[in-house]
């Protein structure tokens, strides 16, 4: 019995989700502290606000139908994540999932919107887009060594400027939004195949939930069990020793990129395709999905299944955060919350250490308390 | 002209406070991308500082105490860097990234919650310090000096000689090639690096009050400092990781980011009738095509990013 339970303390996934709930319950402690000194008589109210999310409402279709929304925002956002993670195991780090998926977005509304095209096609643009953009910093980082983290950033805001520019031209007079897809191009709209009438006839579920769980499986696949995926996870480790056992490493390192790309770009599409939101373009922040998919990713422990779970959560509390006392608090509590969570996931390393270092202590005092008693 | 020079000049500062921020990490052998954040926090401590401030107060005064708050919350807050990979051996990368959304959204949380606090309808997310900021400025015949410029330079001067000619400077930069030589010689590298990150969190911090203040305009906390603290980045690579070199970058840089704020001031630059979004676009494109062609002989510090391990050889 308790040698059964060492081992299990010692697997990696148990270690792993261990790491995790620990990070997400110190990020909501340390949340609950910050919003008690802001004003503690609203603080209890405000972090289950943030936990509940859709659970504020009191019937059940409401809450189905938020339910819903909330897992409209967890696909895109999960394959952000898929993005930074898979980057990650080949040890880039793919900071501009976020720009990545602002080309998604112009490209896929700008094919919905000012070409006319049906779904696939700008799903397909978006998919493109992203994969292009993120090629360019593997070409970068392969030819010119430039450290992915700094073009990934300066990509992203042109990319912000660039997609402003384009969606501009598909935009409405009066505000700066971009056109609804349901007034201009309803065939540009992803199909819901009856999933919506499930959530309380919430017309935005639709496709882009199983298909982004299943791109998460596919991730799964493609890095552990093909060759690609353990030639991609070599040149990772050392590049040097993947091009001495015959790696094309440059290549393998520019295909990441636009994988990760691709999946950042294909996240957009799944998030505007749906016509949930509109593109603001005189926005002048990158959008946060690319940066929260980093949280998502290494809560996830950086498990493409994991991140599945984590995408949910992240998404679960950004959106609980809109439901705050806005008397007392502002909505970015939540967004506190998910970078605590980042910084919190940096110690996982030393967390595992850690715990490996006293599981050997006790199993060595253990086996000196077994040896004098014989 | 004379207001492209003055722009040119000021986020030259900016750029190069942080880069110099930057640098003293570096070669102590951290890899600190979380300058973004840091600003954002050394901005909020010198904006409310300005905002708590009298207006009657002396502008020597005001100035000190403003450069203080500043170097001091960003030196605290590089603590979360310097906590994470200095003892618990994280992954540099993605703690910088972390302080970075965490910095815009504790100061976007703070403030708001500060304003809300003053005027329940007030759910804005700038600091009123317009009065305040009078104290920085000297106009000499149309050119608006600022004192910030002067702190920049002395930082630059500073910079060159703490590295280059003094015990220190050498020492901390012999822990970003080879810690473990420098071990072997009796310099304790885990207070090398601590001296590393938090004088970069100083820098970055001024370089972030510097920034907000820069424009004409109240900076809204919710935006950041829209990628300001990546550019100071790119100007520390083009610089080599050298402090004179890193100042001529960030002139270079300067100009291009303030032919955003004034090209509409130049006739031939209106008649190219290029959109706005272009200029701003310009000083990210420059940066990453000039990234482009010198990173490939880089001179980085050679143990930047390894967590320093005593038992490594």
């Amino acid at each position: 019995m308790k040698k059964e339970k060492t081992s299990l303390l010692r697997n990696g996934a148990v270690q792993s989700l261990l790491a995790s709930l620990l990070c997400i319950l110190l990020g909501l402690l340390v949340g609950y502290i910050a919003l008690l000194l802001i004003n503690p008589a609203g603080a209890n109210g405000a972090i289950l606000a943030i936990v509940e999310n859709f659970m504020t409402y009191s019937k059940s279709t409401a809450q189905l139908r938020y339910f819903g929304s909330t897992l409209v925002k967890t696909a895109p956002l999960l394959m952000c994540s898929l993005s930074v993670l898979f980057a990650y195991k080949v040890g880039l780090f793919n900071i501009g999932a976020a720009g990545q998926y602002v080309v998604g977005t112009g490209a896929a509304l700008y094919c919905a919107l000012g070409l006319k095209l049906p779904w696939f096609l700008c799903l397909i643009a978006a998919i493109l887009a992203g994969a292009a953009l993120g090629a360019v910093s593997g070409v970068l980082k392969a030819y010119c060594n430039v450290n992915e983290v700094i073009s990934c950033i300066m990509l992203n805001w042109i990319s912000l400027y660039a997609v402003n520019m384009l969606l501009t031209l598909v935009k409405e007079e009066t505000s700066p939004y971009t056109f609804t897809l349901s007034s201009t191009n309803e065939g540009a709209i992803l199909p819901s195949l009856g999933l919506g009438a499930l959530f309380s006839k919430n017309q935005y579920v639709g496709l882009a939930i199983p298909l982004a769980i299943l791109t998460a499986v596919l991730v799964w696949v493609l890095l552990e069990k093909t060759k690609l995926g353990y030639e991609l996870k070599a040149t990772g480790c050392n590049k040097f020793a993947a091009k001495y056992c015959g790696m094309r490493e440059r290549k393998n390192l520019i295909l990441t990129m636009a994988i990760a790309g691709g999946l950042a770009g294909m996240g957009a599409a799944m998030l505007f395709l749906t016509g949930f939101e509109q593109w603001q373009c005189t926005q002048s922040a990158v959008p946060a999905m690319g940066f929260n998919g980093i949280a998502a990713a290494f809560l996830g422990g950086l498990n493409p299944i994991g991140a599945i779970f984590s995408s949910y959560f992240i998404q679960h509390i950004t959106n609980g955060g809109a439901y705050v006392d806005k008397t007392m608090y502002s909505s970015q509590i939540s967004d506190f919350i998910s970078a605590l969570i980042i910084y919190l996931c940096g110690f996982v390393l030393f967390f595992k250490t850690a715990l490996n270092a006293w599981l050997n202590r006790r199993d060595e005092k253990k086996a000196e308390k077994g040896g004098g008693g014989k | 002209m004379i207001l492209l020079l003055q722009y040119t000049l000021i986020f030259a500062s900016v750029l190069l406070l942080v880069a110099l921020g930057g640098c003293f990490s570096e070669h102590s052998g951290v890899i600190n991308i979380g300058l973004e954040g840091i600003m954002v926090m050394g901005a909020l401590g010198g904006a409310l500082m300005m905002k708590f401030l009298p207006d009657s107060t002396p502008a020597f005064l005001m100035i000190l105490l403003v450069v203080l708050a500043s170097l001091l919350l960003g030196m605290l807050y590089s603590l979360l860097l310097a906590v994470a990979a200095i003892n618990f051996k994280a992954d540099q990368t993605l703690v910088g990234t972390a302080m970075n959304l965490l910095g815009t959204a504790a100061a976007t949380v703070f403030v708001k919650a500060m304003n809300t606090a003053e005027s329940v309808d007030n759910v804005s997310s700038t600091i009123q310090y317009i009065n305040a900021k009078k104290s920085f400025l000297v106009n000499i015949g149309g050119f608006e000096f600022n004192w910030f410029m002067l702190l920049a330079a002395l930082a630059l001067a500073g910079a060159y000689v703490s590295l280059y000619k003094t015990r220190f400077g050498l020492r901390l930069m012999a822990c970003g090639e080879h810690p473990q030589a420098a071990d072997s010689v009796g310099i304790n590298v885990y207070k090398m690096r601590y001296a590393g990150v938090l004088i970069s969190g100083m820098l970055g911090g001024l370089g972030g009050i510097v920034y907000i203040t820069a424009g004409v305009s109240e900076w809204k906390f919710e935006n950041g400092v829209a990628g300001f603290g990546f550019l100071a980045l790119a100007v520390m690579i083009f610089g080599q990781w050298k402090p004179t070199r890193i100042a001529l970058a960030a002139l270079l840089f300067g100009f291009f980011r303030a032919l955003g704020n004034v090209y509409s001031g130049f006739d031939f630059l209106k008649a190219l009738n290029l959109p706005a979004a272009m200029y701003n676009m310009l000083p990210y494109i420059i940066s990453l095509v000039v990234l482009a062609f010198t990173s490939k002989k880089s001179r980085a510090p050679k143990a930047e990013g390894v967590p320093y391990d005593k038992g490594q050889r």
